[in-house]
């Protein structure tokens, strides 16, 4: 009876170990499946807005709004980025004090690159945004980083953007569980609902999309992130990324991170994976 | 003493109790922002703090330093109740984001 009962116990403490062993992988949560994602979420779009070609959504809300679509063709006859562009490349070009240039830091001397950011670093593990490249570049070269969401950046960001019009956004996810992780992070922040307003950036930009938000038509989030950066009339100057990032925070009453925070280069990753295919428009201008 | 007079007797010191009640402490206010300000540290841990939560914050202090303390210390249990409410959002969506995911 006595070896019975020990049987039954080490057969139930057996199982209880494969249950323990088995815990890790069943609460890990869903399987990451950037590919699967990335299908579903252009069909939402096209779904949505039947008719809007793929690369036409680089061009945010004058995709989805006939009138306002006539106002930015007027617009685009004199582009207010044009001065941010001639910047750009003057700043692009200048030799930095040691006599090298952005173009000794970048593949490809740096034109045409830009489809390819932000790109996972499988060195140093983490998400590498354009503009996080372009200030290491600097620092490399003993400059002084500039800042993240005006200016100067925002410039070089315009003339590097010009390089690579018509070419589809190609971001890659590397098989990387660190990867990953910056996927699912950026994935998580686009999808979860922040500040006293509690709305996520999905709020506005994929259940919103096309909708008004008071005089605003929100921009679809596919094919955000390719006219970057962009004049807003509403700045009444250029803005990078971070600058959309921070502002869109701000508007919805969430205390913005820092520029090029990790939180924010996932998003920006998640946020470009799901655009692929959609060439770059860059420089782009806004309302 | 007629019952006139000692109703406006009675009035009279309970207005003064309450009076008395009504004005804040230094010492009130010190508490009262304490625990804001931590209900605000643990609303960073979950990377999810409102910018009206910095601003009541911010508007306590001022108010503190001029010494109105009524005013500070209701500043202070507001923005310990708004970070309280972010703590709330940012616990929730810890699995309610996934919900939202466009399938």
């Amino acid at each position: 009876m006595i070896g019975r009962i020990g049987s039954i116990y080490r057969a139930a403490a057996a199982a209880a170990l494969l249950f323990t062993s088995l815990l890790p992988a069943a609460s890990a949560g869903p399987r990451i499946d950037p590919a699967g994602d990335q299908r579903a979420f252009q069909a939402y779009f096209e779904r949505a807005f039947p008719g809007v070609a793929l690369d036409d959504f680089a061009n945010g809300p004058y995709a989805v709004n006939k009138e306002m679509r006539k106002q930015w063709e007027e617009i685009m006859q004199f582009p207010p980025y044009d001065f941010a562009l001639d910047d750009g490349k003057r700043l692009f070009e200048a030799p930095f004090k040691n006599g090298k240039s952005y173009a000794d830091c970048f593949p490809d001397r740096g034109i045409g690159i830009r489809q390819s950011y932000p790109y996972f670093d499988l060195r140093s593990g983490e998400v590498v945004t354009l503009d996080l490249a372009i200030n290491r570049c600097r620092e490399q070269n003993g400059e002084k980083p500039l800042p993240y969401e005006v200016g100067d950046m925002a410039a070089i960001d315009a003339y590097m953007a010009s390089t690579s019009r018509g070419k589809p956004f190609d971001i890659r996810i590397p098989d990387d569980p660190r990867a990953l992780a910056a996927y699912e992070n950026g994935k998580k922040f686009f999808y979860e609902r922040r500040g006293q307003l509690n709305f996520s950036c999905a709020s506005c930009h994929v259940q919103a999309a096309g909708r008004r938000m008071r005089g605003d038509i929100l921009a679809p989030a596919l094919g955000m992130l390719a006219s970057f950066p962009i004049y807003r009339s509403d700045w009444g100057s250029m803005g990078t990324v971070d600058r959309r990032f921070v502002s869109c925070n701000e508007q919805v009453r969430s205390l913005p991170l820092k520029p090029e925070d990790e939180a924010y280069r996932d998003l920006e990753y998640f946020l470009s994976y799901m655009s692929n295919g959609v060439a770059i428009a860059g420089p782009g201008t806004r309302p | 003493m007629s019952r006139r007079a000692l109703a406006v007797v009675a009035a009279a010191g309970l207005a003064g109790l309450s009076c008395g009640a009504l004005a804040a402490t230094q010492s009130e206010f010190d508490a009262a922002y304490a625990a804001a300000a931590q209900a605000e540290a643990q609303a960073g841990a979950l990377h999810d703090q409102w910018s009206p939560t910095e601003a009541a914050l911010k508007a306590a202090r001022q108010a503190a330093e001029e010494k109105r303390y009524d005013e500070a210390s209701a500043l202070a249990r507001r923005a310990e109740a708004l970070a309280k409410a972010s703590i709330s959002q940012a616990q929730a969506q810890q699995s309610l984001w996934r919900e939202a995911v466009v399938k």
